[in-house]
């Protein structure tokens, strides 16, 4: 909790909880997740959720990997360090080439795509490829990987800690687009399909207002205020008088988080 | 082949007139023979200025012998491309092979956090990481492999991944090398985005088993290898057994690289240590952390070193496996085989 305890205004509250930020986030985007879906998924907390989610409300929730790999069957303690390698494929459905699992993004078979992300703006706009100007930078990092054909193809739910260096008024670089500069202009860019669907963070559940596309509150965790959200974003989100509060993390998603990442390389 | 480094509208980063490649093609030897030789032969098929495409992707089946030979040959002012870049990226900056890498990510994996290497050579500016989306890579050699100059698709548009490799965008794109460019459909009206086809003067892959004539079978992932065989100009294979012909012709159906594609094939037994090869072992992550550390603190002379003792010390393969350590080497071989079966 050291990472919470320096955010603003938060230390009191967060303190109080049994679950690390990484649970929370995992067992609220798990509950996003619908039976029947096909989800594209990257390695870490979208992945545990995604196996979270088959192990609860939604057994018929196919997992694709970017490295060609349908249906997969991860093993509890044996988690992927990347979703290009052999753990990824035991007992899977199908391996195909890279090439072929982001065609049948394009072609329409993945309902949700499953991410999380280091810098994100009002418009869910992703950055992973520069921290500064991206003629100059501050950092070069690892770049988009299929972030971008993901978000530009599917329904993106994005998971990340809420922090005001992460929620900024406009990514230093677009590297997998929300809805770019809100209203019709994903649509005019040439991607009519897929977009920002909801943003899960240690805070709360945000998702994007249907006509101009920005950022919105949905729904707060618990011990979680309204105040402590406008504190840790640094652009302006709003929250509706009425915002509900989730329902904290029940011991029996927790139990399964934590048997599936007993070493908690992802849920520390 | 040639020795000289070569200009870059020559390499095989923008598309070729169709006759040219044509003409490239009808000029090897595609004939069923025998083509078994040694690393430091296979390196001779490497010419400074070329275009190398690698096969894998991340810390799987990278292959790290024929990196380690073409290392070893000096090669220079190589163009390196490959599906996602991990900690063969940073050799081929730091050992002065390559200084512009085309991929869509580069890293030395996710749980070691941003390669210090890839940074200190893209910040300095003395290095490029030239970036694309994955499906755009995976499509740049599948336009390359199909003969034509360019396929169409449906991502990067409205990213400013775009405008890196856009000649029109905003990003400091180099005009001499190939851009992707927005597209009207001439059916549907709609945009789309044309990506240049990637036809790469070599390209080394590493596979489970091939025969002499360089059928290979390959297990598990298979990546974009086979697109970039078939789009390669030259295509070396390593391999951790070779079989006979006959075994492959028992089981033609699992070939996916036929030897008409393949100029030599080069027998190494863990030839993608420290990374993975599917089936057989499971990346060295002990190694792995040992070279996170050894670059951690000091990216620049951290890789030097790391060069000296692995890449120009050792007297072959097998004592580079040796300065790995035997221990790592049996720990990856467990966690590795019986994929399925256990």
């Amino acid at each position: 909790m050291t990472i919470e305890a320096a955010r603003t205004g938060l230390a009191g509250a967060l303190a109080s909880r049994s679950y690390t930020a990484s649970e929370l986030l995992g067992v609220m985007s798990a509950r996003l997740l619908k039976d029947g879906q096909t989800v594209f998924a990257g390695v870490g907390i979208p992945l545990l959720a995604a196996i979270l989610a088959q192990k609860t409300h939604a057994p018929g929730l196919t997992i694709l990997f970017e490295g060609g790999v349908i249906g997969p069957f991860v093993e509890a303690g044996k988690l992927p360090p990347s979703t290009n390698e052999q753990r990824c494929t035991r007992r899977a459905n199908m391996l195909v080439s890279i090439t072929e699992v982001l065609l049948m993004l394009q072609r329409g078979y993945v309902d949700v795509g499953f991410m999380g992300g280091a810098q994100i703006d009002r418009y869910g706009n992703l950055n992973s490829s520069f921290i500064g100007d991206p003629a100059n930078p501050k950092i070069r990092l690892p770049g988009t990987g299929g972030g971008n054909d993901i978000a530009s193809l599917a329904d993106m739910i994005v998971a990340m800690k809420h922090e005001k260096r992460r929620f900024v008024e406009k990514v230093d670089f677009i590297t997998s687009p929300g809805f770019i500069n809100g209203g019709r202009t994903r649509a005019e860019a040439g991607l009519p399909a897929g977009g920002m669907f909801r943003v899960v963070t240690d805070l709360g559940i945000l998702g994007f207002d249907e006509e101009n596309r920005e950022m919105m509150v949905l729904a707060l965790h618990p011990g979680v205020t309204a105040a402590d959200i406008k504190a840790n974003t640094g652009f302006e989100l709003p929250v509706p008088a009425d915002v509900p509060t989730t329902e904290a993390p029940a011991m029996e998603e927790l139990a399964i988080l934590r048997e599936l990442d007993p070493e908690q390389l992802y849920t520390a | 082949m040639s020795a000289s480094p070569r200009r870059r509208e020559e390499t095989g980063v923008t598309p070729l007139a169709y006759s040219d490649l044509r003409q490239r093609t009808r000029e090897r030897d595609r004939s069923l023979r025998d083509k078994v030789t040694s690393l430091e032969e296979a390196a001779k098929l490497v010419g400074n200025g070329d275009h190398l495409a690698v096969g894998g992707c991340t810390a799987s089946r990278t292959p790290f012998a024929m990196i380690w030979a073409l290392v070893r040959a000096q090669k220079r002012d190589l163009t390196v491309s490959r599906s996602i870049m991990s900690t063969e990226g940073d050799i081929f900056y730091a050992s002065g092979l390559s200084t512009h890498l085309i991929t869509s990510w580069f890293s030395q994996g996710i749980v070691w956090g941003v390669s210090k290497v890839m940074r200190a050579y893209t910040e300095s500016k003395r290095a490029r990481f030239e970036e694309w989306s994955h499906m755009a890579m995976g499509l740049r050699y599948r336009a390359g492999a199909m003969g034509v100059p360019f396929l169409p698709m449906r991502s990067m548009l409205g990213s400013d991944v775009l405008g890196q490799v856009s000649g029109d965008g905003a990003g400091p794109a180099d005009p001499s090398f190939a851009a992707a460019k927005t597209m009207e459909c001439p059916f549907t009206g709609e945009t789309l985005l044309a990506v240049p086809a990637l036809n790469p003067d070599v390209a080394i892959i590493h596979v489970q088993r091939c025969d002499a004539y360089g059928n290979a079978q390959l297990d598990g992932l298979t990546f974009m290898d086979i697109d970039i065989a078939m789009a390669a100009n030259r295509v070396i294979l390593t391999t951790e057994r070779v079989v006979s012909n006959e075994q492959i012709r028992r089981h033609p159906d699992q070939t996916k690289i036929g030897f008409f594609t393949v100029d030599a094939v080069v027998e190494v037994p863990f030839g993608c240590a420290p990374h993975e090869c599917y089936g057989l072992y499971e990346p060295f992550y002990s190694h792995m952390d040992l070279y996170a550390e050894m670059t951690g603190r000091d990216a620049e002379a951290g890789a030097k070193a790391y060069l000296e003792r692995f890449y120009h010390e050792p007297k072959d393969w097998a004592d580079y496996l040796s300065r790995i350590g035997m221990a790592e080497l049996l720990d990856a071989q467990r966690r590795g085989s019986g994929i399925y079966d256990d």
